[in-house]
């Protein structure tokens, strides 16, 4: 094992709720806790609804959370309050968008796009800087120098990405959000995003975090990955963890209907129906059944999760 | 088998401030009885709009250049809007992608369902909300009596997709195209909604089209595969010969694409460049650019569709006699191993 991992990220019993104290009250993020290490892709998965990406909006205080602590690099991040403070974090922390469409002003040209966190952040001294900045950015996710006088309108949807992800790097992050950043766009051109994606990482040494609901890529992609329903985190672990030895029902349904290239995998799927158990009074929680592999379950249901990774974990072996 | 509709060197173009735009480019195929036939491919290959041809519901500035399509030995093309007005709903129907945009949010989806019921069969309004109800059921609207009443709004995504599938549904079409109608849908819903068609499609007998550029659902739903791009088809073959022996390098590069669940691969394979601009279509492969197994002769001549099997046909010219043999990427190899040991046909062409 290599030397303890840096927490960047850090996230303690956040809940994001909406209308509070009205009858339509909605319980967005109920509760959840997780951290992200330096360097590393964290992924969260779940059905629209889920809370996902009200978590991903929360940790870049595009709200200000109900409860809870959201720590980045060490400073308690949810209780910033003066605007420079803010400013500087999200210097540090940027988001690329689901909807590339939507996503980049239409009256804009792209150079100025991309170089909005540039002046804001007044980190070129002067025009030439700027723009010198600028090409560099438009040539890292592969665009051409001469696109930046264009409008977001004469791109295709990849390309539009690309622009997103050039304007989210243009102020040197250290984190980013990356809130579906795929799901708009074509089979082919997702592999491209995502490797661009994943040579920025190396590259830089950014972190992640990556949230999808396809979750075949995003299993491609993170080291460690998070299952959200109902604004609960209900597994945590490593990539491998989750999908090979998944045991909360939840998990289990979510990964059984995962359609794959495959005509005859297809053909004998049987799909896993998550029903949520009835109200008890037991406590619930996200514990650690193995280490560093957590879900959400009572006391007593530890070591039934327990046995269930390890049927798992042995019925893998013998398939060798 | 019985040939349910039959498209023959369609070609389709429409006028632009640009100029022409050359958007179908020669797609042939049949649909059979009872069969589902996936077309594939990226947006801009012109999947959508062979389907909406069929429904004769193209845009203004949309010309059938030249083509046939046969259905029940008529021709669609040839017909007037009054003729396709008795088919388009009836005989013919479709499910569009976007269940919050294609339902009218100011009318209760009960006489949504049964409007062409009503417009078609020339049922009374009692009756077609009867039929309504019972398909309504049958599609799993939870409660269906009850909110017969009730307006799309009050629908979540996957119901509204629902009530979509059941408007279509209601005159017991003989041909359904569904033109991605789970991509704006999250994976638990969209396992639920595939489901549904395929039950229905049993119990009806329908012929569907579906247009998806996810290859996990081609391969869940279909029967037989198109390959779209750039205007024409690539490959048509078999689920099992399009996914375990395809031959079409652009269907390699939509293979490599997806990552698998083993997931042991560092990299994902990505089809490098973007689709062709169809203002002015290249001269030879429109993949040529794109393609890192082109020929030379890829880049001056349109490849014909060379014969696979009596199933299966790809327009490349890799599948010519006196073209080299090229080892496609390690995941097309890993496809064909399994092709040659469950399907014992010999393999591939080479």
């Amino acid at each position: 094992m290599e030397a303890k991992k840096k927490v960047l990220l850090e996230v303690k019993g956040l809940k994001q709720y909406f209308n509070v104290g009205r009858k339509d009250e909605v319980k967005a993020v109920d509760d959840i806790s997780f951290h992200i290490y330096e360097g590393e892709t964290f992924g969260l998965v779940g059905e629209s609804g889920s809370g996902k990406s009200t978590t991903g909006r929360s940790v870049i205080r595009l709200y200000d959370p109900t409860a809870g602590e959201i720590i980045f690099d060490g400073k308690d991040i949810s209780k910033i309050r003066a605007k420079k403070d803010l400013q500087e974090f999200r210097r540090e922390v940027q988001m690329i968008f689901q909807d590339p469409y939507a996503s980049l002003n239409p009256r804009m040209k792209v150079n100025d796009i991309i170089a909005e966190g540039i002046d804001i952040n007044k980190l070129a001294n002067d025009e030439a800087q700027r723009t010198a900045k600028v090409n560099e950015l438009l040539q890292v996710v592969g665009l051409d120098p001469s696109h930046g006088t264009r409008y977001p309108h004469e791109f295709s949807g990849g390309q539009r990405q690309r622009i997103g992800i050039a304007r989210a790097l243009a102020v040197d992050p250290r984190f980013i959000i990356c809130d579906e950043p795929i799901s708009a766009l074509d089979v082919s051109i997702q592999a491209q995003v995502v490797n661009l994606l994943q040579d920025l990482q190396k590259n830089v040494g950014l972190t992640y975090l990556f949230i999808a609901h396809d979750l075949s890529m995003v299993k491609h992609i993170s080291d460690r990955i998070g299952v959200m329903h109902s604004g609960k985190l209900l597994e945590m672990g490593s990539s491998e963890d989750v999908y090979s030895f998944g045991v909360h029902p939840y998990t289990e349904s979510l990964l059984s209907a995962i359609p794959l290239p495959d005509p005859e995998y297809e053909r004998n799927r049987k799909r896993i129906i998550y029903q949520a158990p009835a109200a008890d009074n037991k406590e619930r929680k996200l514990r650690e059944i193995t280490p560093e592999h957590y879900v959400y379950c009572s006391e007593d249901e530890v070591m039934i999760y327990r046995q269930k990774i390890e049927a798992k974990k042995a019925a893998a072996q013998e398939s060798l | 088998m019985e040939k349910v509709l039959e498209v023959k060197d369609l070609r389709i173009s429409f006028d632009t401030f640009a100029g022409k735009v050359n958007a179908i480019r020669g797609v042939s195929f049949e649909l059979f009885k009872g069969e589902t036939l996936a077309i594939v491919g990226e947006s801009g290959s012109g999947k959508s709009v062979t389907t909406r041809s069929i429904m004769r519901l193209l845009s203004s500035n949309a010309t059938i250049d030249s083509g046939e399509i046969l259905f029940k030995g008529q021709d669609i093309v040839r017909k007037t809007e009054k003729q396709m007005q008795t088919i388009r709903g009836k005989e013919i129907a479709m499910i569009f992608q976007d269940p919050m945009t294609s339902l009218d949010p100011t009318m209760p989806i009960g006489k949504q369902v049964a409007e062409s019921l009503i417009k078609h069969n020339k049922v009374s309004k009692q009756e077609g909300l009867t039929q309504a109800l019972e398909l309504l059921k049958l599609v799993g609207i939870p409660n269906a009596e009850k909110r017969l009443k009730n307006y799309p709004h009050q629908f979540s995504g996957g119901q509204r997709q629902r009530i979509v599938i059941a408007i279509a549904l209601i005159c017991y079409p003989e041909v359904l195209i569904a033109d991605e109608p789970t991509t704006a849908l999250d994976v638990t819903i969209q396992a639920q909604i595939l489901e549904l068609l395929k039950d229905l499609q049993e119990k009806i007998s329908t012929s569907i089209i579906f247009i998806t550029h996810d290859l996990g659902v081609v391969a869940n739903v279909a029967d037989r595969v198109a390959v779209m791009y750039g205007g024409r088809l690539v490959e048509v073959g078999t689920a099992e010969e399009i996914f375990y022996n395809p031959q079409h390098p652009y269907t390699w590069g939509l293979l490599g694409s997806m990552p698998t669940m083993e997931g042991t691969e560092d990299k994902l394979y990505a089809i490098p460049g973007s689709p062709p601009d169809l203002l002015d279509p290249p001269k030879g492969d429109a993949f040529y650019p794109r393609n890192e197994y082109a020929l030379k002769i890829d880049a001056e001549q349109e490849p014909p569709y060379f014969e696979v099997s009596p199933t299966h046909k790809a327009a490349t010219w890799l599948l010519a006699p006196q073209a080299p043999k090229v080892t496609p990427p390690a995941e097309i190899v890993r496809r064909w191993a399994i092709y040659e040991q469950r399907y014992k046909k010999t393999g591939g062409a080479n």
